[in-house]
């Protein structure tokens, strides 16, 4: 089994603001893209993603409502207000200036060694 | 959403929540069931893979950010459940703030009301009262301010930029057409003083700057209270005559209800129409009061600079009456409480202190009953925090606990107060000035709730950090009744402070009631039963013409006499132990000083039957008779206060005396300030208490002399005859005269009236009324304390002998008696009530001097009063303590060691 590593601090959020920005979404098909995209490297508890959605909505960062899905149950969809929208591009810009620098570090220690 | 939003519909947010999650647990159930998951194991493996869903709901509740409100309401719920599980002791405590905060409210509306509130005119802070200022001539009650001559307030009125100026002067009369004459309070004021105030009339019009000079039609305006008495109301009353003070004038306006200046003024004239001649004299000051309003854009400063300027113009260009002489601006609110509440000013604060340590004592009681509870919610207590609670989540619902009481008792308070305050203001004695605006408003629903909430914290402060935090086990472990010896001190500490407080409130009840028991003791120095007091005017048609004026008197006083049941009866312009004196200074030699390097006295014209009338005994020499009369020497009788200090132990009659200010009139004719001739006593008679049973003691002016009405000159007789007063002694009840008398006293024209009737007993009841007013309220003050500091003891003991239970029986099971059980509590009972009694001496002591300060007649520290007060304490306080001791001596050993 791989070993998974556990998601820092506060990336939950981005991902959860990445994958709202797809579309209108609900918490289920959150978990699941969520688990899929990240199945080998990380672990997402699905206990702290409803939280993470409640704060997020209220923040203003995402809004709800309830509609249909395909099945024809009742569910509660979330999508991206536009505060989300910029909240996100301006998180996803500093993930990655973060991770660009953290690499650029590793990669000098290599070299050093 | 807000987050009251999201409280608001609490409700449809859990539901969403539970129902949000369900989906999540079926849908993840299905896709498994469709991998080929048996139905139960995919319902278990979703479960597992969401986590708790109870945990995860509280993580939802969280990210809500209401949760402390829901704390609240959580807090809330549980302490009244708490409240309404002892209803016994809610009902105490709720009681018990209820009264302290009520009492606490009442007497700060009425400080609110009498001190605090600003003037009821349109922008307040704006208006200004003006006065003369002079170097030199002080005086101790008005210092060295003058009242403005009309002159001087003119030439300010015309060069000043930066202040609109209005002058109004008191003027008194009688209303006789028409309807019935009425002696009623007027004023002279400039047509600019309703504009300056702002004030707009019911009705007609206000005056207009023609209307405000010499020589114009006289016109009027009338009070809303002498509209609806004299015209019904009419509507047609603009327009209409009156006779006020024997002249006719004619209605223009009708004043707003509850006009008001110092007073209430019924009649209102133009000053400018008055030409009397003190309105030429730069030198005389007629009670002329200027008020004034900043104009926009100016300061108080650059108006007291203007009128600096204005005061050294004026003394240059009339040095004889303003050298030395200029002016000075005040803010009129603080000018006018000064003025009209005197005295009050003391008193209020003095209550609104006594009230406050009633209070304290209240908050202490409730501080001690909250402790004890949560003595045995201890293990309550500890076992939630064991549970996971916080300290400070336990501290914060001790204090939402005693806030909510606080808040209710609160509530309860107020309610008395708003139904207590009329009934108080009525009781107070004499009239509270401001009355009118002693009103429930938010300043004072603002200051109930602040007392509500400090109270509540101070008395829930205590139970909160004794929230247990440390030694868990130990309380969890041990039984119910083991005490903490840090509750037990602090027990002691509270009924320490409430007996400390008691002591403070119940020496001050005594010094008040000693103090009045002495004064009410005193010789007032005249036979006060059967003697009837009251002002009275001749008619404005005999005043015109002075030599008629002694012998209307005369008739007036002869058709008195002639009433069934009056015995004698008497003029005199100044009465004891009424409001009203006239102060004269006094010298032994021709050499006559400075006028302030001369002793003053007292001075009363008077008939030759006012030592009869008064009851005043004749202690030397004669009083006057009908020989003493213009012409004759003048003659003066003085009392045997002013026999002392001006002829020490010489006999005073044929002596003679030099008064410069008297009313005489020199050799160049009609002058005021040159008396040159010397007055001969011919008489000592005893001395009266002038001042009232309280006052005179203390009084600055004590020296009192008389001299006949008959020696008044002719010039001086309309102002004098203003001002009198008769006394009649009676042989029945006095206010059963009252009607034949007003028949006979009406006279021929129909405008003479009786007004300011008392009797001579209730002048002398009211001389001590103050005193009577605070003994009554610190009495029940000092009374609720006792109470409150009983019930207190009780409650301490009774929780903590209750505690002490099984130690009883410990001692009982090895041979304690009964009587040694109860000694042992009532020992302990004595040990705070003594360490109360030695902190409260020394507040008492500070009380004492307070009243000694601010209530007259109030005589330095008695420790008779201070040892039968503190001994009534004592013995209270061992009555309370009596019950629990009984109830301990009586503990049956073996089920009390049972129990353990």
């Amino acid at each position: 089994m791989t070993v998974k590593s556990d998601l820092p601090q506060g990336t939950l959020d981005l991902l959860v603001l990445k994958v709202v920005a797809l579309g209108p979404v609900h918490g289920y098909a959150i978990a699941q893209r969520l688990e899929h995209v990240s199945r080998y490297v990380v672990r997402v508890p699905q206990g702290s993603l409803y939280p993470a959605l409640h704060r997020l909505e209220n923040r203003g960062l995402l809004t709800a409502d309830w509609r249909e899905t395909e099945t024809g149950r009742e569910a509660k969809f979330y999508r991206l207000t536009r505060k989300g929208r910029a909240q996100l591009e301006k998180e996803a810009a500093s993930w990655e200036r973060l991770t660009e620098a953290v690499g650029l570090i590793l990669r000098l220690s290599e070299r050093g060694a | 959403m807000t987050w009251w939003h999201r409280l608001w519909r609490r409700r449809q947010l859990e539901e969403q929540l539970d129902k949000e999650l369900r989906f999540h647990l079926e849908q993840h159930a299905s896709d498994l069931i469709a991998r080929g998951y048996d139905p139960r194991e995919a319902r278990r493996q979703a479960g597992l893979a969401l986590g708790g869903p109870e945990q995860v709901k509280e993580e939802c509740r969280d990210a809500r950010g209401t949760r402390w409100l829901e704390d609240l309401a959580q807090d809330l719920r549980y302490a009244i459940r708490t409240l309404q599980q002892r209803p016994g002791f809610a009902a105490v405590a709720l009681l018990t703030l209820a009264l302290g905060i009520g009492a606490t409210t009442v007497i700060f509306t009425v400080i609110n009301g009498v001190l605090l509130k600003p003037l009821h005119y349109p922008d307040p802070g704006r208006l200004a009262t003006l006065n003369e200022q002079t170097k030199g001539i002080t005086d101790y009650r008005w210092g060295d301010l003058w009242a403005y001559s009309y002159p001087n307030y003119l030439d300010c009125k015309r060069q000043s930029s930066t202040l609109e100026m209005a002058a109004w002067r008191y003027n008194g009369g009688t209303v006789s057409v028409p309807g019935e004459a009425e002696r009623v309070d007027g004023v002279e004021m400039s047509s600019e003083l309703f504009p300056i105030l702002g004030v707009t009339l019911s009705r007609g019009r206000g005056f207009l700057p023609e209307d405000d000079r010499p020589g114009a039609a006289p016109v009027a305006i009338i009070s809303y209270g002498l509209w609806q008495r004299h015209y019904g109301g009419s509507p047609g009353a603009v327009g209409k005559p009156l006779v006020f003070e024997g002249n006719s004038y004619i209605v223009v306006g009708v004043a707003p209800p509850g006009f008001r200046l110092s007073w209430e003024p019924d009649v209102l004239t133009p000053i400018g129409q008055n030409t009397r001649n003190y309105m030429q004299r730069r030198d005389a000051h007629p009670g002329i009061d200027v008020w004034a309003r900043l104009r926009p854009g100016t300061t108080l400063v650059q108006a007291q600079t203007e009128l600096a300027v204005i005061g050294r113009r004026l003394a240059a260009q009339y040095p004889k009456t303003n050298t030395g002489r200029g002016f000075i601006a005040r803010p009129l609110r603080q000018e006018l409480v000064v003025e009209l509440v005197g005295d009050t000013r003391g008193t209020l604060w003095l209550l609104l202190g006594a009230v406050g340590l009633v209070l304290l004592i209240a908050c202490v009681n409730v501080a001690s009953l909250l402790l004890a509870r949560a003595v045995s919610r201890q293990r309550e207590l500890a076992m939630r925090v064991a549970l996971g609670a916080s300290r400070g989540r336990l501290a914060r619902q001790c204090l939402t606990e005693s806030a909510l009481l606080g808040l209710a008792g609160g509530a309860l308070g107020v309610w008395l107060a708003a139904t207590g305050i009329r009934p108080f203001v009525a009781f107070w004695p004499g009239s509270l000035p401001r009355a009118q605006e002693v009103q429930l408003d938010w300043h004072v629903l603002l200051f109930a709730l602040a007392v509500s909430l400090l109270s509540g914290f101070l008395f829930g402060l205590a139970p909160a950090l004794r929230a247990p935090t440390r030694d868990l086990e130990l309380i969890l472990r041990a039984g119910a009744r083991t005490v903490a010896g840090s509750s037990r001190r602090l027990h002691s500490g509270f009924v320490i402070s409430e007996i400390a407080l008691a002591v403070v409130l119940l020496v001050a009840a005594g010094i008040l009631g000693q103090t009045l028991l002495r004064l009410s003791s005193l010789d007032p120095g005249i036979d006060t039963r059967n003697l009837l007091i009251t002002r009275t005017a001749l008619s404005p048609s005999v005043l015109a013409n002075p030599a008629r004026i002694p012998a209307a008197w005369q008739e007036l006083l002869d058709r008195i006499r002639r009433v069934p049941g009056v015995q004698s009866a008497t003029m005199v312009d100044t009465v004891p132990l009424r409001e009203g004196n006239n102060q004269i200074g006094y010298w032994t030699s021709a050499a006559v000083p400075e006028k302030h390097q001369m002793p003053l006295a007292l001075s009363s014209s008077v008939t030759p039957d006012y030592l009869k009338v008064m009851g005043i005994p004749l202690r030397q020499g004669r009083f006057f008779d009908e020989h003493d009369r213009m012409g004759s020497k003048p003659v003066i009788v003085i009392d045997e206060v002013m026999a002392k200090h001006a002829f020490s132990s010489q006999n005073p009659v044929g002596k003679s005396l030099w008064m410069p200010d008297m009313p005489c009139i020199g050799p160049k004719g009609e002058t005021f300030y040159d008396c040159t001739d010397p007055y001969e006593v011919v008489g000592v008679v005893g001395h009266v208490r002038y001042w009232g049973l309280a006052g005179d003691d203390q009084a600055h002016v004590r020296d009192q002399f008389y001299y006949p009405f008959a020696q008044v000159p002719d010039y001086f007789l309309p102002r004098w005859s203003e001002l009198m007063s008769i006394a009649v002694r009676t042989k029945i009840p006095p206010l059963n005269l009252l009607e034949p008398l007003r028949r006979e006293v009406r006279g021929p024209t129909g405008d003479q009236v009786l007004y300011e009737v008392y009797t001579m007993q209730q002048l002398a009841i009211r001389s001590l009324a103050e005193q009577r007013f605070l003994l009554l309220l610190f009495g029940i003050f000092a009374g609720l304390a006792l109470l409150l500091a009983c019930i207190g003891i009780y409650g301490v003991l009774t929780y903590v002998t209750s505690r002490r239970v099984p130690e009883i029986g410990v001692r009982m099971a090895f041979g304690a008696s009964a009587r040694d059980v109860m000694r042992l509590v009532l020992r302990q009972s004595l040990i705070m009530v003594c360490a109360g009694v030695a902190v409260g001496i020394t507040g008492a002591f500070i009380a004492a001097r307070l009243l000694e300060h601010l209530v007259t007649g109030v005589r330095s520290i008695e420790p008779f009063t201070f040892a039968a007060m503190i001994c009534l304490l004592v013995i209270a306080a061992l009555i309370a303590s009596f019950l629990p001791a009984r109830r301990a001596s009586r503990v049956d050993p073996i089920r009390a060691l049972r129990e353990e």
